[in-house]
Formats: C-alpha cells, sequence, structure tokens
C-alpha cells in the first residue's frame, strides 16, 4: 500500500518520465517501421545507424547532467568513459571475429591448430598494423564476451573512483576540477596513441559493425537491434536518473552544488555523495559507449581528446542542465543538426563574394549559438517548456524579497 | 561539572598573523554563553576551529566524555559529533523548498548509501512540520527557500539547526538584520535552547547579549580578556579599554 503510493508520488513528482518513455517507444518503433530490415525501409540503414547514435549520446549527455547539472562539477572528460567502453567491447568484438578467420584458414591445414597457434595468428592479425605479433596483457580476456562486459562497466568506474578519490579529496573544485578531468581524458588519448600501448595506436580498433556468431544476420536488421538496445538503454538510466536525483539523495545532492561547505556543516560527507554520482556517472556513460562503437563501426584514441567531452558540455547546456530531460534534447538536436551541417547536405548560402559552406562554418554556428544560449536563455532549450507550462520565475527587481508586509526590499538587502 | 566541549591553549596564525594567542574555552551541556569581542578579536577563526575549518597551529580541543579531540576529525564528522553552526550570513539551500531544507537537516543516517535508501515517513513528515511552525514558517513549507524574506531565512536556518539535533550549537551573529520582535523571539528561542544543550552565541550588539542573560567571555587579539557576567566584564578596565578605546 505505502509502497504502491510512493510509487505513483515518483512518477507524479517526475510527470517528465512517462512522456520521454513514451516519446522513446513512439520514436523507436517509428524507426523500425521505416527501416528497411523491418518495414518500408523509407529510413535508410545508415540513417537507422545515426539515430542508434544519437540515442547513445543523449545517454551520455544524461550521465553529464547528472554530474554537471545536479553536482555541479563540469567535467571536461566524460567521452574518456564512453571511448573506453567502446574500446572494451571493441576488444571482444576484434578478437572473436579475428578468431573465427584464423580458425577457418587454419582449418585447411592438415593438423588442426592449438590453442597456442590459434592465439598467435589472432595477435599477428590484430597487431600486424602495429608491428607486434604478441597479444598484450590488455587483451587476457578479450575472448570472453561476459568478462569484457564485466570490464565494460569496471575498469571506467574505478577509474572514475580513483580519479574522483583523488580530487575530491583534495578539494579541487570548480575551474580546476575542470581542468584535472580535461587531463585525464588527454593523458588517456596520449597513452592509447602510443603503439605499445596494446590497442593499436591511432589505428584504434575497427570492423566493430560486425559481430561475431551472427555473420548471418545483414546490417540492416542488425542497425535496428542495437536501436533498440541504445533505446532500452536510454529509457533504463533515464528512470535510475530520475529516481537518483529525486528525493533526499537528490536534495543532498543539488545542495552540494549550490554550497558545498554547508551541507559539510550539515553533516553530510561530500566526498563520498561526489563519489556515488561521478562513478555511477561514468559507468553509464561506459555503457552508451559500448553501444555506440559497434554502430560507428570504428575508434581511435581522438575520440577521447577533450574537445569531445566539451561538446558533450556544450549539448547539456543548450538543452538545459540541471533536467535530465534537458539533456536529451541538446544531445538530439545538436547532434543531429551536427551531421546534418557537417554531412554536406546543408545548401550553402550564397553571399556576393563568398559562398557560406556549412561544413567549415557549421563550428562557428554552433559557438555562436552556445554564447546565445548562455546570454539569453540560460536554462536552455529545457526552459522553453517552463515558459510554455507558465512556471516563470517571478520579474521581482526591487521588489519585497519575502512574502509578508514587513520584509525587506531587494535594494535594502544588498545594503 | 565535565564540560562538553574544552579548548585547551589553541593557537594559530595565518601569515604571521596570530588570530588566535593561546586561547582557552570550556562550556558544560547545557550552557548559554555569549562570545563578545571586537573586529579581529577572533571570534569566527575561533568557531571555524571548533567546527573544523581550521586547524590549530597547537592545542586541543575536546569534546565529550570520554573527552576525544575533534581535531582530528573532518567538518562532516564534527557536525555528525552533535556540533551545529548558525552562520551570520544565513545559509539556505535557496533552489530548494523549505520542506526540502529541513528534511536535509533532519536527524538520519548521512552516507550517501543510507540517504539512497531513505524515504519520508508520517513521522518525519510530522517533524518537518512541527519544525516549520515552530519557527514561523509553516504556511511557507512548499515555497522556495529563496523567496522568503531576509529574516525567514535566518529562522529556516535555525529551523535546520534545530532539526540536527545538535549538543552544542554555536550561533554567529543571530541578530544581525532581524527586527525587534524578531529579535527577543530569537533570545527567547536560544534560553529555551540552552536548557537542554550548550549554546555559544557570538555577538556584536551588547543589548542583545543582556537579553541573554548570561555568563559572558571576552576575547581580544585571539585571547580571553575577561569572562563572567555582563556586569561583572563591563566593569572590568581591560574590556573598557578595549571596547572604549584609550
Amino acid at each position: 500500500m505505502t509502497e504502491k503510493m510512493t510509487r505513483q508520488s515518483f512518477l507524479l513528482r517526475n510527470p517528465s518520465i512517462l512522456v520521454v518513455l513514451a516519446l522513446l517507444a513512439v520514436f523507436t518503433v517509428a524507426v523500425t517501421l521505416l527501416s528497411q530490415a523491418y518495414g518500408s525501409g523509407a529510413i535508410p540503414t545508415s540513417m537507422v545507424k545515426v539515430l542508434g547514435k544519437t540515442l547513445c549520446l543523449a545517454l551520455a549527455a544524461v550521465a553529464m547532467d547528472l554530474v554537471w547539472g545536479y553536482l555541479g562539477i563540469l567535467s571536461l572528460g566524460q567521452m574518456a568513459f564512453f571511448a573506453l567502453g567502446g574500446y572494451l567491447i571493441g576488444q571482444w568484438l576484434m578478437y572473436a571475429r579475428t578468431e573465427g578467420i584464423v580458425a577457418a584458414s587454419l582449418a585447411q591445414n592438415p593438423i588442426p591448430p592449438t590453442p597456442a597457434e590459434l592465439q598467435e595468428g589472432v595477435a599477428n592479425q590484430i597487431f600486424g598494423v602495429v608491428g607486434s605479433s604478441d597479444l598484450p596483457l590488455a587483451w587476457s580476456f578479450a575472448h570472453s564476451l561476459p568478462l569484457q562486459l564485466l570490464l565494460v562497466l569496471a575498469v571506467p568506474g574505478l577509474l572514475a573512483l580513483v580519479f574522483g578519490w583523488l580530487a575530491f579529496r583534495s578539494r579541487v573544485n570548480g575551474v580546476y576540477l575542470s581542468i584535472l578531468t580535461q587531463a585525464m581524458t588527454l593523458a588517456l588519448a596520449l597513452w592509447l596513441f602510443q603503439n605499445d600501448s596494446g590497442f593499436r595506436g591511432n589505428n584504434g580498433l575497427s570492423g566493430l559493425q560486425n559481430i561475431p556468431g551472427l555473420d548471418a544476420v545483414d546490417q540492416a536488421t542488425l542497425s535496428v537491434w542495437f536501436l533498440w538496445a541504445s533505446a532500452a538503454a536510454l529509457a533504463l538510466a533515464y528512470v535510475l536518473a530520475a529516481w537518483l536525483v529525486s528525493g533526499k539523495f537528490g536534495s543532498v545532492v543539488r545542495a552540494i552544488r549550490d554550497d558545498e561547505t554547508r551541507v559539510r556543516f550539515l553533516g553530510y560527507p561530500v566526498e563520498g555523495f561526489k563519489l556515488v554520482v561521478f562513478t555511477l556517472a561514468a559507468m553509464i556513460t561506459a555503457i552508451a559507449g559500448a553501444l555506440y562503437y559497434p554502430q560507428a563501426g570504428i575508434i581511435n584514441p581522438a575520440e577521447l581528446m577533450p574537445i569531445a567531452s566539451i561538446y558533450l558540455a556544450v549539448w547539456v547546456a543548450i538543452g538545459g542542465r540541471g533536467r535530465l530531460y534537458g539533456a536529451i534534447i541538446g544531445a538530439v538536436v545538436v547532434s543531429l543538426l551536427s551531421s546534418w551541417f557537417t554531412g554536406g547536405r546543408a545548401p550553402a548560402i550564397h553571399l556576393p563574394g563568398y559562398v557560406v559552406n556549412w561544413v567549415d562554418w557549421w563550428q562557428v554556428a554552433l559557438g555562436l549559438g552556445f554564447v546565445l544560449v548562455t546570454l539569453f536563455a540560460p536554462k536552455g532549450i529545457a526552459g522553453l517548456f517552463d515558459r510554455l507550462g507558465g512556471i516563470l520565475p517571478p520579474q521581482r527587481h526591487g521588489r519585497d524579497l519575502g512574502p509578508d508586509g514587513g520584509a525587506l526590499q531587494e535594494q535594502e538587502a544588498k545594503a | 561539572m565535565t564540560a562538553l566541549l574544552e579548548v585547551d591553549s589553541i593557537s594559530v596564525s595565518f601569515d604571521g598573523f596570530k588570530a588566535i594567542n593561546n586561547l582557552s574555552f570550556n562550556i558544560g551541556p547545557a550552557e548559554l554563553r555569549a562570545v563578545i569581542g571586537p573586529n579581529g578579536a577572533g571570534k569566527t577563526t575561533f568557531m571555524d576551529i571548533v567546527t573544523g575549518k581550521t586547524r590549530p597551529d597547537s592545542g586541543d580541543v575536546k569534546w565529550g566524555t570520554p573527552p576525544k579531540s575533534l581535531l582530528r576529525m573532518n567538518e562532516a564528522q564534527i557536525a555528525r559529533e552533535g556540533v551545529g553552526r548558525k552562520f551570520q550570513r544565513p545559509t539556505v539551500f535557496e533552489d530548494q523548498t523549505v520542506s526540502e531544507n529541513l528534511t536535509m537537516a533532519l536527524k538520519a543516517g548521512r552516507n550517501p548509501f543510507s540517504v539512497l535508501g531513505w524515504r519520508p515517513s508520517r513521522a518525519s513528515a510530522a517533524r518537518v512540520a512541527d519544525l516549520a511552525s515552530e519557527v514561523g514558517l509553516a504556511a511557507q513549507i512548499t515555497r522556495k527557500a529563496g523567496e522568503l524574506s531576509h529574516g525567514q531565512k535566518q529562522w529556516l536556518e535555525i529551523g535546520m539547526l534545530l532539526a540536527q539535533e545538535p549538543r552544542l550549537l554555536l550561533v554567529d551573529e543571530p541578530a544581525a538584520g532581524m527586527t525587534l520582535a524578531e529579535r527577543e523571539q530569537t533570545t527567547a528561542l536560544l534560553v529555551r535552547l540552552a536548557e537542554t544543550r550548550a549554546v555559544v552565541v557570538v555577538e556584536h550588539d551588547m543589548d542583545f547579549v543582556r537579553r541573554l542573560n548570561c555568563k559572558v567571555t571576552v576575547l581580544h587579539q585571539g585571547s580571553v580578556l575577561a569572562e563572567g557576567s555582563l556586569d561583572h566584564v563591563t566593569r572590568n578596565p581591560d574590556v573598557i579599554e578595549v571596547y572604549l578605546g584609550r
């Protein structure tokens, strides 16, 4: 009885959950019915992949919103977790597929290959490109899907936990913390760029769109399956995040964002709360990455460069931080616009003497849009919903600060 | 009487400036104490040391029976031990409602996982309602704290302190920005609270201190200049010199 009441009130207090889930369901069904694999074929497979990837980016944006919009940490290293998720699932995808190919070619030999020969052949295939033929230690579990899936959660989670523990414990805050997170992702990227770090250097991992064991399934079908998986992950993460930020936990987290010192004097271990949210967000981001890169097909260390994480922050800011659906709106709108403008399909503007080519000018437009949103709509696109719903912050310049007659005027309070 | 808090000859200096100089201070488990002193006497630094915000260079701060040192704890641990602090400027969480502010302060598990598992109960809702009406904010309970007047924010912060159920309350200039009626209300509340716990009030305003009618500690240049009843300390020639100038 009481449980039912709390569940009802949880949904009642968060009407956005039902709206987001409903829209997501409608979107998924619509794309499926228009796909080449399951429907009319109006949406080409490449577009289905773009939409599926967009859902993964929205998932990363929801995690970013938890960290930035609710906890107040402008992390410029979130995409490190995203790419780590991609690398870790990519290890299995590449290993298992290469293993299949090597096994097939060795099967022609009169003597069946030993496991050691098989592994040597796989290592040669994968690492020949960086002039190595040994399987690095980091690939010890690459043969097993369950183990690599576990690592998808464990490695980014552990990285976030250790990094966060060190940073939060020494009370690094604000812009210094942002720089530190940026340094983390940059260091990781530079390490991965090296040939001998065991991740194929700047070649990265490729051929990830081919799922081992599913050779019979064509890309058109696979793309829809990944779209479903991405939509399901986004839906689950949205409900989890909404549950997390409602109630007392969310209250404390927002309080930490607004006045960390005061929260300490209430007796809350601020560092512990930061660690929980930061680590959880890293794990959600890693799942997003693990779903994204099989759709993208390739991952390389450039994906970890700080600019990717800055884009993520821009999406959340444009969508409206501090509300979860804002993050989704921002990621979907900006990344879809971005792929439209940079895909060469946007018509160029012919000015006298100059042609505005969107491939070159899109970033300028995005930067300008970011500045405009920051200046004129600090609540982002999601803030427009408030305006539609009539929830406006009271226009209160020079008025009483409080509800009672004797309350101070704003000017008095400032003095 | 065994002391609840025993500050034992602490000193702290910032860049050579001795903010606290060999200061000792005791307070019992149910006592009201006013700490006065001119600007720069070290009143705020004293509170910072007790609440763990600043570490002293020497000396010790002992708490409870059997006495344990507060110096090895961080701010949050000290707060969980039962030291509550009211800041001079009201610091409430403006983006959250009065009820959310009070709920956060309610005495309950403070670690992230017990907070995640915490659910509002009939008892907690009743406690929040009681606290809100005790500080005169019953009608404002669903409003955001940022919409309250300055005085109401002060009251909300006091309500949050009460919710924490501290054993020692440190109150920094409670009368600042309050109307005369509100001051009287505050005095009555502080006197009543001191019946069951230790309350230290740092104040500039002599009238307010007189109304508290309690033992007074005068700080000057980081150490205790005089201690006793208000009449006693105001007759002290050193105090007169510090307050009235030479």
